[in-house]
């Protein structure tokens, strides 16, 4: 997902934890809140800033494949609503980072780690937006690949993480409906329009179901993340999830989702589908896809080429206040 | 030079004269930009017509291990709230 194979530290038996952690386990049991002040094991700590570090870089990150396109919308129309969609996405940035500060880590680390490659964030951030309707797909699929993991996030265990889903959860809808809608007017355009909406299913369609991680069904990290509830659901479960909404959709768009093997299991009440290519997701993770070099780059430009903005602003503010007190 | 800017706290106030509430944090070098940007993230659609901003160092909270000890005496007075009292129905409504 946003957080992809984030490893938990931890995974004891009952019997091997303290008291201190049996009584955590069981307020998280009960299903109590944990808010910032509250006694946690350092693993609990320490694997949520790992996750909630991610999911806010993913956000963060997520800006530039969209940005792509500000300049270039097809009318003064979508440019408006592409710009708010992408801010949407820095103020999800700026939730996830201040639930993660609230942990003892500051944002200024956060943002060094990533820059150091020490930080990952969504595999889906490293493919390339090459046409509009790149962006339609990327509303439509990425958003709503997004909303299916938010949404249960929203119980999680930390309360500042919860918070942080709540108001996200509000924003996303729209953002996959303006995707969608941008899908719609390609498929209802010119032969041309619709066959670069069909490219842009067909590109996206394998990197957004790698958006929620392989297999963790005998994962020790996600069954940790799970008694720990800071995950709610295994990857298979939200993948089908997924796939179940999506076959629908694009149907309606008269689309067809590139996979020969996908059919209708009455049984299981889902369709069966293909799974995406494995190694090439463990490739984009270990920094080699088609533009993590790009996107890295343009993190560190932007990091670089503000400081003078930000010590500048900050000497300023200490100026006037101490020239406040001296009067 | 590390110039991480201070953290404040958000509260705004909506529309429908309820009081300020805790919206969430972020960074600003001074107050004047923390409503700024709190006016940039957190009133995106309608939420507010005011916003307060404080640096978070300012906050004092009470400590969660106070719990017991600050809240249970309320807890015990149960005739503080107005479902303590039975008052006949024929008294009409009250
Ligand atoms: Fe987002
Ligand atoms: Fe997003
Ligand atoms: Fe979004």
């Amino acid at each position: 997902m946003y957080a992809q194979m984030v490893t938990s530290e931890g995974g004891k038996a009952r019997d091997e934890m303290t008291p201190e952690e049996c009584a955590f386990q069981d307020r998280i049991d009960r299903g109590e809140r944990i808010e910032p002040k509250d006694w946690m094991p350092e693993g609990y700590r320490k694997t949520l800033i790992r996750q909630i570090g991610q999911h806010a870089h993913s956000e963060v990150v997520g800006q530039l494949p969209e940005g792509n396109w500000i300049t270039r919308a097809p009318t003064l129309e979508r440019k408006q609503i592409l710009l708010a969609k992408v801010q949407d996405e820095a103020g999800h940035g700026l939730y996830l980072y201040s639930a993660a500060e609230t942990l003892g880590v500051s944002r200024d680390e956060l943002t060094e780690m990533l820059l150091a490659g020490k930080m990952k964030y969504s595999s889906i951030f490293n493919y390339p937006t090459l046409t509009w309707a790149d962006i339609g797909a990327v509303g439509w699929l990425v958003d709503g690949a997004a909303i299916m993991n938010q949404v249960p996030l929203q119980r999680t265990s930390y309360g500042p993480y919860a918070r942080a889903m709540v108001r996200i959860c509000k924003e996303e809808s729209f953002h996959q409906r303006q995707g969608y809608s941008i899908m719609m007017t390609m498929a209802r355009g010119t032969a041309d329009q619709k066959a670069m909406a069909q490219d842009a299913l067909n590109r996206f369609w394998y990197p957004s179901l790698m958006m929620f991680g392989p297999s963790d069904k005998d994962s020790v990290h996600s069954a940790q993340s799970m008694a720990w509830k800071i995950k709610i659901n295994t990857n298979d479960e939200l993948r089908q999830k997924f796939v179940d909404q999506t076959v629908p959709q694009a149907r309606f768009l008269g689309l067809e989702i590139p996979d020969p093997d996908l059919v209708w299991n009455e049984e299981k009440g889902g369709y069966d589908f293909s799974q995406p290519d494995w190694s090439e997701f463990y490739e984009v993770l270990k920094g080699n896809g088609p533009c993590n070099a790009e996107r890295m780059e343009a993190r560190i430009e932007a990091w670089e080429d503000g400081a003078w903005v930000r010590e500048g602003l900050m000497a300023h503010a200490e100026k006037r206040a101490a020239a406040h007190a001296a009067e | 030079m590390s110039s991480e800017w201070p953290l404040w706290e958000v509260f705004i106030r909506g529309q429908h004269g309820l009081n300020h509430r805790h919206v969430g944090s972020l960074h600003a070098p001074s107050a004047e930009m923390a409503i700024q940007n709190a006016r940039d993230v957190y009133t995106r659609r309608n939420e507010g017509v005011s916003i307060w901003v404080v640096r978070s160092n300012d906050i004092t909270a009470s400590a969660p291990s106070d719990k017991g000890p600050l809240f249970e005496p309320s807890n015990a007075k149960v005739y503080r709230h107005p479902t303590f009292f039975d008052i006949p129905d024929d008294v009409g409504h009250m």
